[in-house]
């Protein structure tokens, strides 16, 4: 699914990612976790595109095409969806309208139609009833006054509306309250799949109890220091980062 | 492949036509250049006016040669030459009597590249049109079905000879011969504009409309729509325009007077989309323009405005609040773009008691442009509970472009009530990569920003003008962003 082989990155002339390299297939979660400044959301926001970033070195091959040469729109064609840790507001747009556009701009890239009110309509509704989101949600305007449980699980319903090959889950776990967490995982979990690979990139160790991990990786100084099964997060969460900065 | 970026996209779209830039050759009858009394005369009896009208004219024309140009706008160009300008064109031969199935076949290919069919038009059958291209109306519909409820809703040359009493008695009562420099030199040279009148407790049936267009090159358009909604009566005006692309700037100082009787409730939307100039700055349509509405007790007036064209703008849709308990609303969305001026806003005049006014302006800035909104509510010392709530939001697109709010309040009473909020914000990158992130291009995620911005304003329009809009946004800003 996504193979990054030796990606170096920086913004500003700062490098921040320094020869990454990681391996994703399909039907694999893979969490990423690390200290504050490792470069975890950098590494996010390169794979979905961000051009303030620059990639100095290395590639980004999603199912075998790289893709770290186009633009961020193409990327989200060819199914990569990021959840946001920080999603912006957009005023006066309705999160109905804003996914109807999504949808139908990737259709279009796709030389599909558009997809038909009644079909969109089922969608939404399917959608919102697996992350029990009240419909009256979907016609406020996007993320404007929203709670921070309502931004990501308004995230998610986006992942589950788009439906990605690749989804990364930036701190997703931020600023969610224990039942907001359950909702949310349980959101994940349903749309998994044997066909799609989730990357999860956080903090702590209490959300991988909820969306459980194949594989973990540490991150450090914009290099993954160490990789290794779901225990690897619960020996993290004991013992800390430090051990491993040494 | 290489990254197509925002500088390509920019390129491509500065090379993208005024997509209504085009020019229909009608046989056309043109008066010489100049203004001066004898012209004055010669439009009124080419007209074959009444003697009263004539004299009007000329008491607006004297009004005018006295007055001067007003500079305090926030807009700079280089003013009109009166004495380059023909003050009347009429397209050849036309035959009061005639059908829609004989107006020229140029007339209705322009119509169908605006895409404005008249076909289409009439299939809608909620739209009644009254066409006014250079001048003289060409094409009246659904006359009949107006006609049963006693409305009338023809050119306002044809009100001047048909319903004399009518026009004599409102005819710049709103909108004096002296008001300002350009309504005085409308008052002397309108050509044509509409006329709508709406009998006692009638709510007219369907959403009445009217397009203008400027074609002649050179010529000025000075229209002059007259709209009275008599007692407890209801209306809903549109008037809609594009113009063809030309490079000698193009001046167009119209007047729309309202008049709300009692009880009574007049809803003005406009879409305009004259040609804004090239992206150089040259040429583009002058916009002048003085709309005002008089409420009389209970009356509500809503003006509602789409503003993308045209290089230069000075217009401010106005509310006289005479009538106790009596409503003026302005929503606005004025759009510049490139090396465009606006200079726009309303002027809410609460004289009645319980007067309340609303005003919603939302300015949109990109390229190298100025948009400015300049409003006044003024209450007066017997307007007791006087109410006002305006809010200003300005959004900027790149670091070339400005926006600016002047708002003026005179309050003379101590129990009136008046709210003013300003915002301004930037597209941000954040929002752009957010939407890029979903698949949304840069392009459709400025339109889609935009409209939200603009939602608030876009809700009250007709929902077929709506939709125009949100189209005229996008087509106004695509490739701004910067």
């Amino acid at each position: 699914m996504l193979s990054i082989k030796n990606l170096h990155a920086s913004i500003e002339d700062k490098e921040i990612l320094k020869g990454i390299n990681l391996e994703v297939k399909a039907g694999e979660v893979h969490a990423i976790m690390g200290p504050n400044g490792a470069g975890k959301s950098t590494l996010s926001s390169i794979i979905a595109g961000n051009e303030n970033y620059t990639v100095t070195d290395g590639e980004i091959l999603l199912e075998g095409e790289d893709i770290s040469e186009l633009a961020p729109e193409e990327r989200a064609h060819k199914g990569v969806f990021l959840s946001f840790q920080y999603p912006v507001e957009i005023p006066g747009v309705s999160v109905t309208n804003f996914m109807k556009t999504a949808i139908n701009e990737s259709r279009k890239a796709r030389g599909q139609e558009d997809m038909p009110a009644n079909e969109m309509l089922k969608l939404i509704r399917e959608k919102s009833e697996l992350l029990e989101i009240d419909r009256k949600f979907l016609s406020r305007s996007l993320n404007e006054g929203f709670s921070g449980g309502e931004k990501k699980r308004n995230e998610i319903f986006q992942m589950a509306m788009l439906e990605p090959k690749l989804a990364i889950l930036d701190e997703t776990d931020s600023g969610l309250d224990i039942d907001a967490l359950r909702i949310v995982a349980n959101g994940v979990n349903k749309l998994k799949s044997k066909d799609n690979a989730v990357i999860v990139i956080t903090h702590y160790q209490r959300l991988l109890e909820y969306i459980v991990p194949d594989f973990v990786h540490v991150l450090h100084d914009g290099k993954i220091v160490k990789s290794g099964g779901k225990e690897l997060a619960l020996e993290l969460e004991e013992k800390g980062y430090d051990w491993l900065k040494a | 492949m290489s990254k197509y970026t925002e500088d390509d996209l920019k390129i491509e779209l500065e090379n993208k036509e005024y997509e209504y830039g085009f020019y229909t050759d009608i046989e056309s009858e043109t008066f010489p250049i100049g203004l001066n009394e004898e012209i004055v005369r010669a439009i009124s009896l080419k007209k074959e006016e009444p003697q009263w009208m004539t004299d009007w004219r000329i008491e607006a024309f004297r009004a005018w040669q006295e007055m001067i140009e007003p500079e305090w706008a926030n807009v700079h160009y280089e003013k009109p030459d009166f004495q380059a300008i023909s003050y009347y064109s009429a397209p050849k031969a036309v035959d009061p009597n005639k059908t829609l199935d004989d107006v020229d076949p140029d007339l209705l290919e322009m119509y169908k590249k605006l895409g404005i069919s008249i076909d289409e038009q009439k299939m809608m059958n909620n739209v009644a049109m009254d066409i006014v291209v250079d001048s003289v109306s060409v094409a009246t519909t659904f006359k009949k079905t107006l006609g049963e409820k006693g409305i009338i809703f023809c050119p306002i040359s044809e009100a001047i000879k048909e319903h004399p009493e009518l026009v004599q008695k409102y005819l710049g009562t709103v909108v004096p011969q002296r008001d300002n420099f350009y309504a005085a030199l409308n008052s002397a040279v309108f050509s044509d504009g509409s006329f709508c009148y709406i009998p006692k407790g009638v709510r007219c049936p369907m959403e009445l409309s009217t397009y203008f267009r400027i074609n002649q090159a050179g010529t000025g358009q000075f229209e002059r729509t007259l709209l009275i909604a008599d007692e407890g009566s209801y209306v809903s005006y549109l008037e809609g325009c594009t113009a063809p692309s030309r490079d000698e700037n193009q001046l167009h100082a119209a007047v729309v007077e309202l008049i709300a009787l009692d009880n009574a409730e007049i809803k003005y939307s406009t879409v305009q989309n004259w040609y804004p100039g090239n992206k150089e700055g040259k040429g583009g349509v002058y916009n002048f323009v003085t709309k005002r509405g008089l409420c009389e007790k209970n009356a509500k007036i809503s003006w509602t405005q789409v503003e993308t064209g045209s290089a230069v703008t000075w217009k401010y849709p106005s509310c006289i609040l005479k009538g106790d308990n009596s409503i003026g609303e302005f929503y606005s969305i004025a759009v510049t773009n490139n090396f465009q001026q606006a200079d726009t806003g309303t002027k809410m005049i609460h004289i009645g008691k319980n007067t309340k006014s609303t005003i919603i302006s939302k300015g949109i800035s990109a390229g190298k442009s100025h948009n400015s909104y300049r409003g006044l509510v003024r209450v007066g010392a017997g307007a007791d509970n006087a109410r006002n709530f305006s809010q200003c939001d300005s959004l900027l697109m790149g670091n070339n472009c400005s926006a600016n709010t002047f708002p003026y309040i005179e309050s003379k009473n101590t129990s009136a009530k008046i709210e003013h909020e300003a915002t301004t914000s930037k597209i941000g990158e954040d929002q752009v990569f957010y939407c890029n992130q979903r698949g949304i291009p840069t392009e459709k995620a400025i339109a889609l920003i935009v409209n939200g911005f603009s939602k608030e304003v876009l809700n009250k329009l007709p929902m077929e003008f709506a939709v125009e809009a949100q189209k005229l946004l996008e087509i106004s800003l695509e490739g701004s962003v910067g």
